[in-house]
């Protein structure tokens, strides 16, 4: 037995793997550790599915502090900022976060990431851990030098995910069910100073909390304290963002996609497009008034076996026409699911493709996602 | 009956010229929530260490290797609705295929339980 189709790592080889605030907690725990972005991390504890399933009926605790957390700050930052991604964060109030998009001059997509207006001269940023280094070699080069990038290295990120997240994390640190989704801000939990935003990368309503990384395993203690809270691994987080239809850098994004063929249009904001003012904004507007080759689309995959990323899509002479970038069992769905980037004229739901994995043929759909509906929380009405 | 192990986590039970394959409680647990296995095809001629089944957790793709050369007879028809018996008895009801061994003599080649768990107690 030997292992046939593992995830391709991103070619990121570190010279030596790192260890993260909580690497003895979840070791401690069970947590069966892997490497992943250079550090070691815990890929699941009891189990996948039983993991995957625990977070969309209650609430899971990821440890995702491999990711960059940033702090731009200076006289000129939005602006500066502006220059580099679609977002429109001028217009963005205090304490709102926005999903963005690094771009290079082509309008490839260099990373996704999360930003939040802290104040009138900072901006908080969570990127993804295998590109941080080269995002803020990206950034420094480009930003003016007045405009500062601290790299929160001494903070760990804690997410709580689940439709119970909010409610068990407002027992620990109360406050925190008044945000509603994207909306963030500072609390204080036993004298240390937290980050908090409503957000999360798995559909669900959720929190990731910024906590310094001397009281990240007390903070992890007490949020798995909760009856509704378990640790949750990395193995998960994958099945579930997957089932969220959200993409994932490195394997769904990279610099051969732009927005427009990753199907992140809303990321393309109304006076950014009109002022045609950031990186690639000639070729990305000319691609959403004719629609680019490709797409990015969600594939519902029949029968049982998964079909993963690598596997090529075929026309019905046999050609290859596009390629599935993520792809596995989704356990709340109970099928396999893929994401693939087809051509446009495929790219429409209910069109039928044949997928080939190791010399076999699979029939899917394309079909719109999320595969499971996002539960964020966007406020009473 | 005799029960055999490879390096790579195959077990296979003979009683005289029919071996029962699949895969051992360590490799499961390595391998997680199990949910698909394809099994061979009766009637299939396979040469030892030939990819003769493939079993999908969450997470991965892994290629079973058969132990010995012969012909299978057949496949484990139960693991279509139910492969999750590979997590819950995979050194029972979740066996693979059976298969008609073509060479006895392959199997001294293999390890006994003993060797096997003096082996996965080393990784």
């Amino acid at each position: 037995m030997s292992d046939a189709a593992t995830d391709p790592d991103d070619g990121f080889e570190p010279i030596e793997i790192l260890t993260l605030p909580l690497d003895a907690w979840h070791r401690a725990r069970g947590g069966r550790m892997v490497e992943f972005a250079g550090y070691h991390m815990p890929v699941q504890y009891d189990g996948i599915m039983a993991e995957h399933l625990w977070t969309r009926e209650s609430a899971g605790l990821f440890d995702v502090s491999h990711m960059g957390q940033l702090t731009v700050t200076g006289e000129g930052v939005v602006a500066a900022l502006e220059t580099l991604m679609p977002a429109d964060i001028a217009g963005l109030a205090m304490n709102r976060a926005r999903y963005s998009l690094l771009l290079d001059d082509n309008g490839g997509i260099l990373d996704d990431l999360m930003l939040t207006r802290q104040s009138e001269e900072q901006v908080y940023m969570v990127v993804n851990g295998a590109t941080k280094y080269d995002d803020i070699a990206h950034m420094i080069d480009r930003l003016p030098d007045d405009v500062t990038l601290n790299l929160m290295e001494d903070h760990a990120l804690l997410a709580v995910q689940g439709p119970q997240a909010v409610a068990a994390v407002a027992r620990v640190i109360p406050g925190v069910e008044a945000m509603v989704f994207m909306q963030a801000g500072a609390f204080e939990w036993n004298g240390h100073a937290l980050w908090i935003s409503r957000s999360g990368y798995t559909g669900e309503d959720g929190v990731e909390i910024s906590v310094p990384a001397d009281a990240a395993e007390a903070l992890a203690d007490a949020l798995v304290a909760q009856p509704e809270i378990r640790p949750i691994g990395l193995g998960a987080r994958d099945s579930l963002r997957l089932e969220a239809g959200l993409p994932l850098y490195g394997h769904d994004l990279d610099p051969e996609t732009t927005p427009v063929m990753a199907d992140l249009g809303f990321a393309l904001f109304k006076r950014r497009r009109e002022a045609a003012d950031f990186p690639g904004a000639e070729r990305i507007l000319a691609e959403r008034e004719q629609g680019a080759v490709s797409k990015r689309v969600g594939l519902l995959v029949e029968g049982r076996q998964p079909v993963r990323e690598g596997a090529s899509v075929v026309d019905g002479d046999g050609s290859t026409v596009g390629r599935v970038t993520s792809g596995g069992f989704a356990p709340s769905v109970g099928a396999p699911i893929a994401m693939a980037y087809l051509p446009a004229a495929m790219a429409v739901p209910g069109t039928t493709v044949q997928l080939v994995q190791r010399g076999k043929v699979h029939h899917a759909t394309v079909t719109a996602m999320p595969f499971v509906p996002h539960r964020y929380f966007r406020g009473v009405k | 009956m005799s029960r055999y192990f490879t390096e790579d986590h195959e077990w296979i039970d003979v009683d005289g010229d029919i071996g029962t394959v699949g895969i051992s409680d360590y490799a499961q647990g390595q391998l997680g929530d199990i949910v698909f296995v394809e099994v061979p095809e009766d009637g299939r001629r396979i040469a030892k260490g030939d990819e003769a089944a493939v079993v999908e957790s969450v997470k991965a793709a892994s290629d079973v290797y058969s132990p010995v050369s012969g012909t299978v007879l057949e496949g484990n028809a139960a693991l279509t609705d139910e492969p999750a018996l590979v997590n819950s008895d995979p050194e029972g009801e979740g066996w693979f295929f059976k298969i008609t061994l073509s060479d006895t003599a392959e199997l001294e080649e293999l390890m006994d339980e003993i060797a096997y768990e003096a082996f996965v107690a080393k990784l």
